[in-house]
């Protein structure tokens, strides 16, 4: 699906290969490099190296819906088919919201919109730029069910800062820490030595019946 | 939109048919048609026809520039003057007024003027260079704007001839009054031209309403995209300015006026805001006509006149709905 090797001077060194089913989690703090990684992978900043990349939708970080547009026009916005649209407008909820103004809603419905969208492309790979921050927990969930849903079929990377909710959805996490990729494999990478040394956090972490639970606690003293 | 086409048709033949020298409506369009009936005939070929033409291709183009330009950059507040096309030609056409050329040769004025937008063209290339964003452009333009209009001053606060300086400010109020049929030969392949770069714009502004990335992630190219904008703008504007004037507010409040009823899809009004700004412009030339026939109240004058009240209205519009 994907197959980067990328460097971008002083802020990315970075190899990522990404196969059919999986759902990656990009996590790592502020400034890691996360946004850069994804608008490198999509040749939307100047990168040197290799990248190989199906047919990509991506989700900017920035949610913009410029004019006064009712909802299931920006879904379907360039191009594509009355089905698609129809299919990701049902796939996300959207019914209800569908002739209202999308540059109206609430940031959250806005986000379901975009999302909506990039679904309705209905391309194999999905690249998503912090896709759940700033939607409530119910919308959150169904976003990651969305995305788990989608790379089924395909693939989605995404940057997600909630390392809770990417411990239970995402088949595979990679640990992004100062332009550098420094963990990358199943949820319980995270260990505490990681999570002190990257994020400089305390967790709790357990594998439970109702599938692994992650929860942040203390930030950890860091050295001088 | 659809409905816009009988209006700009109305407003065409009205604009026909309203002049100081009163003709019938069977007899005008007989003189027009056949081109016999002596003076009628004169009038309606030479001096009513290009004057109806270029209210539909001036304000077409301005309408069309100000769609363009508020969806390239994502603001209802763009207009089509900001790449700076219309002062650089307003500059070359006040060179060929102060120089005295445009006396002496008539075309000089028009010819100046789109050698002006050519230039400003040209400058923002070489300023913004190839992967410039729509920021570094906007303030390209800004820079050339003003230093246009610097200099535009500088040659009136010089002029040694005071005729020659009233020539000027009348001019830059914009007018359609006495052009002739030379002029629409020398706009018109320039505007259709700039029209047709601006017409294959419309998937890529679509795809802008959701950001630049997110467009060119949605397989648009974006560098040819900034090309066909600027070029296009530039070849309606200047070609506008060139034969017109500076006409101001159309490619404002038009756009502004028509999105609601496109549901706000750019590429939808690309169309309905050149159909709009010909029927504005019309309307304002009619006007200007019926207002005061006999004293020469300029065209530019009255569709700021008549546009920012409008746009006040807008606003004002706005504010309660955001209330």
């Amino acid at each position: 699906m994907m197959s980067i090797d990328l460097s971008v001077p002083g802020r990315l060194q970075a190899a990522l290969t990404v196969g059919r089913g999986e759902f990656v989690g990009l996590v790592g703090p502020n400034g890691a490099g996360k946004t850069t990684l994804l608008r490198a992978a999509l040749g939307l900043l100047p990168a040197s190296g290799r990248r190989e990349l199906a047919k990509a939708a991506f989700l900017p970080q920035m949610r913009e819906i410029a004019w006064p547009m009712p909802v299931d026009l920006v879904v379907g916005l360039v191009g594509a088919g009355p089905a698609a649209v129809e299919r990701a407008i049902v796939r996300m909820e959207l019914q209800p919201l569908r002739h209202r103004r999308a540059d109206a809603l609430s940031g959250g419905e806005q986000a379901r919109v975009l999302i909506a969208r990039a679904l309705a492309q209905e391309v194999p790979l999905l690249l998503a730029d912090e896709p759940i921050a700033g939607l409530d927990p119910a919308a959150q969930i169904a976003a990651m069910e969305v995305f788990a849903e989608k790379a089924q079929a395909g693939a989605v990377v995404a940057s997600i800062h909630d390392l809770g909710l990417a411990a239970r959805f995402c088949t595979r996490l990679v640990v992004l820490a100062a332009g550098r990729v420094v963990a990358d494999g199943p949820p319980s990478v995270l260990t505490p030595d990681l999570l002190a040394g990257v994020f400089g956090i305390r967790a709790w972490f357990r594998d439970t019946e109702d599938g692994p639970v992650f929860q942040p606690l203390s930030r950890v003293a860091t050295l001088p | 939109m659809i409905a816009l086409i009988p209006v700009v048709a109305v407003l065409f033949a009205a604009s026909l048919l309203i002049g100081p020298a009163g003709i019938g409506l069977r007899e005008a369009f007989l003189a027009l048609g056949t081109g016999q009936g002596g003076d009628v005939a004169l009038i309606m070929r030479e001096i009513r026809l290009p004057r109806a033409l270029l209210g539909v291709m001036v304000g077409g183009s301005l309408g069309l520039a100000g769609a363009a330009m508020q969806g390239w950059l994502r603001n209802p507040l763009a207009e089509p003057g900001l790449i700076g096309a219309s002062s650089s030609a307003a500059l070359g056409a006040v060179v060929a007024l102060q120089s005295g050329l445009a006396a002496s040769f008539a075309l000089a004025l028009p010819l100046m003027a789109l050698g002006g937008a050519l230039a400003s063209v040209l400058l923002i290339a070489a300023l913004a260079g190839p992967r410039g964003s729509a920021v570094v452009l906007i303030l390209a333009g800004v820079a050339i704007s003003a230093i246009g209009a610097a200099l535009t001053s500088l040659l009136l606060s010089l002029s040694p001839n005071p005729y020659a300086v009233a020539e000027i400010v009348f001019w830059m109020m914009g007018s359609l009054a006495d052009r002739s049929i030379v002029h629409v030969w020398l706009a018109l392949p320039i505007m259709a031209a700039g029209a047709a770069l601006l017409a294959t714009t419309g998937r890529g502004l679509d795809a802008l309403t959701l950001g630049e990335d997110a467009a060119a992630t949605m397989g648009i190219p974006m560098r040819r995209l900034r090309i066909c904008l600027i070029v296009g703008t530039a070849a309606v504007v200047g070609a506008a300015t060139a034969v017109a004037g500076a006409v101001g507010f159309v490619g404002l409040v038009v756009p502004h006026l028509l999105r609601p009823w496109v549901q706000g899809v750019p590429s939808r009004l690309l169309p309905a805001s050149a159909l709009g700004g010909a029927a504005m412009v019309l309307a304002a030339d009619i006007a200007v006509r019926l207002i005061a026939p006999d004293r020469d109240l300029k065209l530019g004058v009255l569709t700021a006149l008549v546009g920012a009240p409008l746009f006040l209205h807008l606003i004002w519009k706005m504010r309660r709905g955001e209330a």
